[in-house]
């Protein structure tokens, strides 16, 4: 029997509309983006009156951050493992891991990015209100990691989104994680209401 | 434990059935031709004492001459499992027939064959690409991609 006519399935509008957008943000992200790192050289000078309200402010919200839950390999094991009660970040005000974007201002990215997934990313991070700190947390979300020549995995979250503080590891232990945290806390205790 | 069956004797019964199919026999495989893998397949399905009810897996392999097809299968009814093989030559456009009909568990594995290695099923009702995206250009997991 000759098989003559096979048929593959004619593009729908819905998987035409998801190509476009992972082919457009693939072409848009050649070139990672920069870190905002400039909380670590500048000098602290602020002016007297508004110092008392900026600590208070600053102490605040870092004791209170909300992560976004945002496991998306074996590093959220990590993560999760770190919300438990051993490596417990519930000490740092942080037990209620928030679902949605407009709740949370930590995200705190755990493991390796595909482009299918990375739309998705950008919207979740689109979405968070300022101010927001991202977290890349094991080595691939840094540079892609172990799998960084794939044909599907994004060299590094900071092609999409902008990252704060990178935790190497493979995965990262729950201390490294959390001494990530408190690396957040001390860049949160530089900003200034000025500036936010 | 799930016995294998002996694959030269499910051979000799395949041949007798649909001769000229099988082209090779191992003690747990079977390999047929690409052309009769429906009636092979139907048959394996079909048949009273060989009731091949549930398929465990659906894979190929590219060795650089020729694409194989692997099909696990396997009888809850009688517990025991076979391996079926079929090899394809054409590089450029593989075809093999769909099994979808018999074993629903092989649409989304067919999918997944058709995005990564380029083998189209013929009779599928739905062959698109399924983990990766719709523009993508190849099929990786080729030998001779990239």
């Amino acid at each position: 029997m000759e098989i003559e006519e096979y048929r593959i399935a004619s593009s729908n509008e819905v998987d035409a509309a998801e190509a476009l957008r992972i082919s457009s943000l693939k072409e848009a992200s050649q070139q990672p983006i920069p870190d905002p790192d400039r909380w670590l050289e500048e000098e602290i000078g602020r002016n007297v009156l508004v110092t008392t309200v900026d600590y208070v402010l600053d102490w605040a919200r870092s004791r209170s951050i909300f992560p976004l839950m945002f496991g998306l390999a074996c590093c959220a094991f990590e993560m999760i493992s770190t919300a438990t009660s051993r490596f417990d970040i519930s000490r740092f005000g942080m037990d209620i891991f928030r679902w949605s974007p407009r709740q949370a201002d930590l995200m705190i990215v755990a493991g390796t990015l595909t482009w299918k997934m990375a739309p998705a990313v950008k919207l979740v991070y689109d979405q968070m209100a300022e101010p927001k700190w991202v977290i890349a947390m094991g080595a691939c979300a840094i540079s892609g990691g172990t799998f960084r020549e794939s044909y599907s995995v994004v060299p590094g979250v900071n092609r999409i989104i902008p990252v704060d503080v990178y935790v190497p590891g493979c995965p990262p232990r729950p201390e490294g994680l959390i001494y990530a945290i408190t690396k957040i806390h001390q860049k949160i205790c530089k900003e200034s209401i000025k500036r936010a | 434990m799930t016995a294998a069956l002996n694959g030269e004797e499910v051979a000799k019964k395949i041949a007798e059935v649909v001769p000229g199919s099988v082209a090779a026999a191992d003690k747990v495989t079977v390999v047929v031709s690409s052309k009769s893998l429906y009636q092979v397949a139907e048959f394996l399905k079909n048949t009273l004492g060989l009731d091949f009810d549930y398929l465990n897996d659906l894979t190929a392999v590219d060795y650089l001459d020729y694409f194989e097809v692997v099909y696990h299968l396997t009888s809850l009814k009688h517990n025991h499992s076979l391996v079926l093989k079929t090899r394809c030559y054409e590089r450029e456009k593989p075809i093999v027939s769909s099994v979808v009909s018999l074993w629903r568990a092989a649409d989304f594995q067919e999918r997944e064959v058709y995005d990564l290695m380029g083998i189209t099923f013929e009779g599928h009702p739905n062959l698109k690409r399924l983990l990766l995206w719709e523009g993508f250009a190849g099929h990786p997991l080729r030998r001779d991609y990239l």
